[in-house]
């Protein structure tokens, strides 16, 4: 029970095979209070059917891209909790024309909705949050290593990705003197719904699962560990940091 | 495994994963015309048949399932092409 009396949000969330999910869960069962969010009514639904009979969870909707809703859903957080002590950002979206072919065939509006609804988010929810951050708060976004690496595929998601890990120092500069923490987990390749708008996710999954230190499979459990430990205090210490989750892949060469 | 079995495995988690009734998940039906499906429930659904069977569908494959019974014949292959 690292979280007990902690409270915080995990937006947003798919299905039961969404990293968000596997986090928000792993969270309740440390003692944490959570607020698990659905992007737009349909989500809802499904977050509702997730989080139904769990006492200390509890569904929210908000669209990252339209203000309002994020206005209203601070003001509902607000109200539920009054401060919180966590925020985990795990949404994201290209087209899918836009992850697969040639990056460089990237149009401007597939570009800009990428940047928006899968980095600028970040800052924008941060913003909003900010005045109901309890101190020693933790805040984290996932991200995934084709934000440093040219990977196949992944194209403007990588683009997103590093604008993302880069938003996340500046988060945590500006964020510090509070005492808030800000981080991004960056996990291996994983079957979730998202990630299958990546042309060749299968493909990639047993590539790297062939080729990390750790000969094993790993999913969203593993992530939920790195970030049970970031939104506990025994990562006091940590801000900025890109932690990764992926079995040790990223550090191999051949 | 029989197609028949095939069949009432792809039935049970094609009413679950769109909350469509038993009886609408005929061969003939398409998933995204006759059941409703938008681009998520189809991803979702075929990740569905690769939990409920054991086996990948690749991205190149997923474009020859638009109807159940299109469904049924794929796994059908690649259960016999893996056994």
């Amino acid at each position: 029970m690292l979280l007990k009396g902690k409270k915080g949000l995990v937006l947003s969330v798919t299905n039961e095979n969404s990293i968000g999910w596997a986090i928000a869960d792993a969270a309740a069962n440390h003692g944490a209070e959570v607020g698990v969010g659905g992007q737009n009514d349909k989500m809802r639904g499904r977050v509702e059917a997730l989080t139904e009979g769990r006492p200390n969870m509890k569904a929210f909707t908000v669209d990252f891209q339209i203000d309002e809703q994020i206005e209203a859903l601070v003001e509902e957080v607000k109200k539920t909790y009054g401060g919180i002590d966590f925020f985990v950002h795990s949404a994201a979206f290209a087209n899918r024309d836009d992850l697969s072919g040639r990056f460089i065939d990237t149009s401007r509006d597939g570009f800009k909705l990428a940047l928006d609804i899968s980095a600028y988010s970040l800052v924008r929810m941060c913003k909003a949050l900010e005045p109901i951050m309890n101190e020693e708060g933790s805040v984290m976004a996932l991200s995934y290593l084709g934000s440093v690496r040219a990977v196949s595929n992944y194209n403007v998601m990588g683009v997103a990705k590093a604008a993302l890990e880069a938003s996340v120092r500046y988060l945590a500069a500006d964020l510090g003197v509070k005492g808030i923490r800000v981080n991004t987990l960056s996990p291996g390749p994983i079957n979730t719904v998202a990630a299958r708008g990546v042309k060749g996710l299968t493909e990639m999954i047993d590539y790297v699962h062939e080729r990390s230190p750790l000969k094993r499979r790993f999913g969203q459990e593993e992530v939920a560990g790195s970030a049970i430990y970031l939104m506990s205090d025994l990562s006091k210490g940590v801000t900025g940091q890109v932690i990764y989750i992926d079995n040790g892949y990223n550090i191999v060469g051949m | 495994m029989s197609s028949e079995e095939i069949l009432s495995r792809v039935k049970k988690a094609t009413v679950e994963k769109l909350g469509v009734k038993e009886e609408e998940v005929v061969e003939s039906a398409s998933f995204q015309d006759d059941l409703g499906a938008d681009s998520l429930d189809i991803v979702e659904l075929l990740m569905a048949f690769e939990d409920e069977f054991g086996l990948t569908v690749p991205d190149e494959d997923a474009g020859q399932i638009v109807t159940v019974g299109d469904a049924v014949k794929y796994i059908g292959g690649k259960l016999a092409a893996t056994a």
